[in-house]
């Protein structure tokens, strides 16, 4: 079953099961002794981390196509959420259902490895072809907005997130250590423990904010705490699941955690902007699936150019 | 047969189209009926809202959903009057009550075979995601079956995603909110005023962005305004 994964990768899976074993845990316990309190929240949102790690574990063990399809459907939730909270023109019903169609194009060009046409199908040639579709239907009215949050959409829900996928398909013997799989593991698991790492230091350090018109809750010492955790951490982690060596693997762990904070507050000006607290309610306990990858947006680029540059 | 086609239909098409094509944000599930007889009334902006309210409901419930349809719209081409009767499940009612027929009987035989019936008092879709006035029939069908509850359930975004005049689906998430039944003890003009309340309370559960977008930025867009009554 686990034909997919190298040993240390599997073991790595095996190892978030853990945690998130000892997660579950702690939230029983604390049930236990604090029957009065409501842990509801903190509950769900820990169930939801099992139910989000299973079906990605799922994908993860059992093919890197399934797991290339898994992460389309992450894109393709994640842009109709954007869709959904922006205001769109209705003018453009056909324009965003092109917008929708460019989600199975980009993962077939991650599918075959096509690097050339994966790097500039969004960037380039949708850039062009959605505002020439807007322009053919002829409504000028908001065309500048229109056009514009389409594409900013576009680039940060397929675009970012698609490069997870390609490193799914990066040539294996470079990383014979962590597989394809270990890649896509150590950049998700990084970007996520460096979420809560940022929460927890701030939650119990945290006193000057960091940027309070953006995100009130978010302080430098969350920001600075979490950063240095995730530095160790992928210093750590490195060498059994990438093939970075000696500076490389800290300075991973540092790209993940500043890139995982601007993507997080990214997405807080967002919803800031339209004047929601969550993006969605489609995984309780986390709110909708942009408040759960938002990190991602920014890390998955940032950390596969890293990779890329150095090593294929 | 029919019945085994319109179990799949909902299995495998109507059902992944709401959760996973579009995908609910739903609000007070628990206010659900758990059983007929029953009425849900919700607003009417696309051929999609019965899909959804339907999927609402568990599939060994899916016997006892009827959509109430206007008959002179889905009965009269035979192919659509055979997929709506077969397969959708409607229950045609005329919207002219002419030659003393009741219009309303049909549906108060269906409550009182323990049926669920799926009602927009706005009686068409009308203007993409613009909610209509309130016809008063479910008041009278109310009043007729008073220990019948009527739960009213508010639908936004599904206008956008299969409007009227566009045979095109485009996904988007789509807001389910559901309020409190109500029963029909009251006078009818009562009646009608509160199921309205309830409606735009529950409209009034969107976040602001979303509920009332003005015109000034979005000059192209048809803002959602909720009609007085």
């Amino acid at each position: 079953m686990f034909s997919a994964l190298t040993p240390n990768a599997a073991a790595f899976l095996a190892g978030i099961f853990g945690i998130l074993l000892l997660a579950s845990g702690i939230v029983f316990g604390l049930k236990r002794v604090h029957p009065n309190k409501d842990y509801g929240e903190l509950n769900s949102r820990v169930n939801s981390w099992w139910v989000m790690a299973g079906v990605f574990a799922a994908a993860m063990a059992l093919s890197p196509t399934l797991s290339i399809i898994f992460l389309a459907l992450v894109s393709f939730l994640a842009l109709k959420e954007y869709l959904s909270l922006i205001p769109t023109r209705r003018a453009d019903r056909r324009v965003l259902f092109w917008a929708y169609l460019a989600i199975p194009a980009q993962f077939y060009w991650v599918a075959i490895g096509w690097y050339g046409m994966f790097i500039i199908f969004i960037p380039v040639y949708l850039f062009m072809f959605l505002p020439m579709r807007m322009v053919l239907i002829g409504d000028t009215a908001g065309f500048l907005r229109a056009a514009g949050s389409l594409h900013w959409g576009l680039m940060l829900t397929v675009f970012n997130l698609s490069h997870m996928a390609f490193l799914l398909v990066l040539p294996q013997d470079v990383n014979p250590a962590g597989g394809a799989a270990g890649l896509v593991l150590f950049l998700m698991f990084l970007t996520q423990f460096n979420d809560v790492a940022q929460y927890v230091w701030g939650k119990t350090l945290g006193k000057h904010k960091i940027i309070p018109k953006v995100s009130p809750k978010k302080t430098w010492e969350g920001f600075l705490g979490g950063i240095l955790t995730t530095t160790l951490i992928a210093w750590a982690l490195a060498p059994y699941l990438t093939p970075l060596v000696g500076w490389e693997a800290p300075l991973a762990g540092l790209l993940i955690g500043l890139a995982g904070f601007v993507g997080d507050v990214n997405i807080s000006a967002l919803k800031r902007d339209l004047g929601i607290k969550d993006s969605g309610s489609l995984i309780p306990g986390h709110g909708g699936i942009l408040d759960r990858v938002d990190s991602l947006t920014f890390t998955a680029p940032l950390f596969f150019h890293f990779l890329y540059y150095l090593h294929y | 047969m029919a019945r085994f086609l319109r179990l799949a239909f909902f299995a495998l098409i109507a059902r992944p189209i709401a959760l996973v094509v579009l995908g609910l944000n739903l609000r007070h599930r628990e206010r659900l009926p758990l059983d007929g007889p029953a009425i849900v009334a919700a607003n009417h902006n696309s051929h999609l809202d019965t899909l959804v309210l339907m999927s609402l409901f568990p599939l060994k419930l899916l016997p006892k959903l009827r959509p109430v349809a206007a008959a002179d719209y889905f009965t009269v081409n035979p192919l659509l009057a055979w997929f709506s009767l077969n397969v959708i499940g409607i229950l045609p009612i005329k919207r002219e009550a002419k030659g003393g027929v009741d219009p309303l009987k049909p549906c108060e035989m269906a409550l009182d075979r323990g049926e669920i019936l799926v009602l927009f008092p706005e009686g068409s879709r009308g203007e993409p995601e613009v909610m209509g006035r309130f016809k008063r029939g479910i008041a009278v069908l109310a009043a007729r079956r008073p220990h019948v509850p009527v739960t009213p359930i508010f639908l936004h975004g599904l206008g956008k995603a299969l409007p009227k005049d566009d045979p095109i689906l485009v996904p988007f998430f789509c807001d389910v909110f559901i309020g409190e039944p109500m029963f029909g003890n009251l006078e009818q003009a009562v009646f009608m005023t509160e199921l309205t309340t309830r409606m735009q309370s529950l409209a009034s559960e969107l976040p602001r962005e979303l509920a009332a977008e003005t015109p000034a930025e979005t000059p192209t867009e048809t803002p959602y305004r909720p009609e007085e009554s």
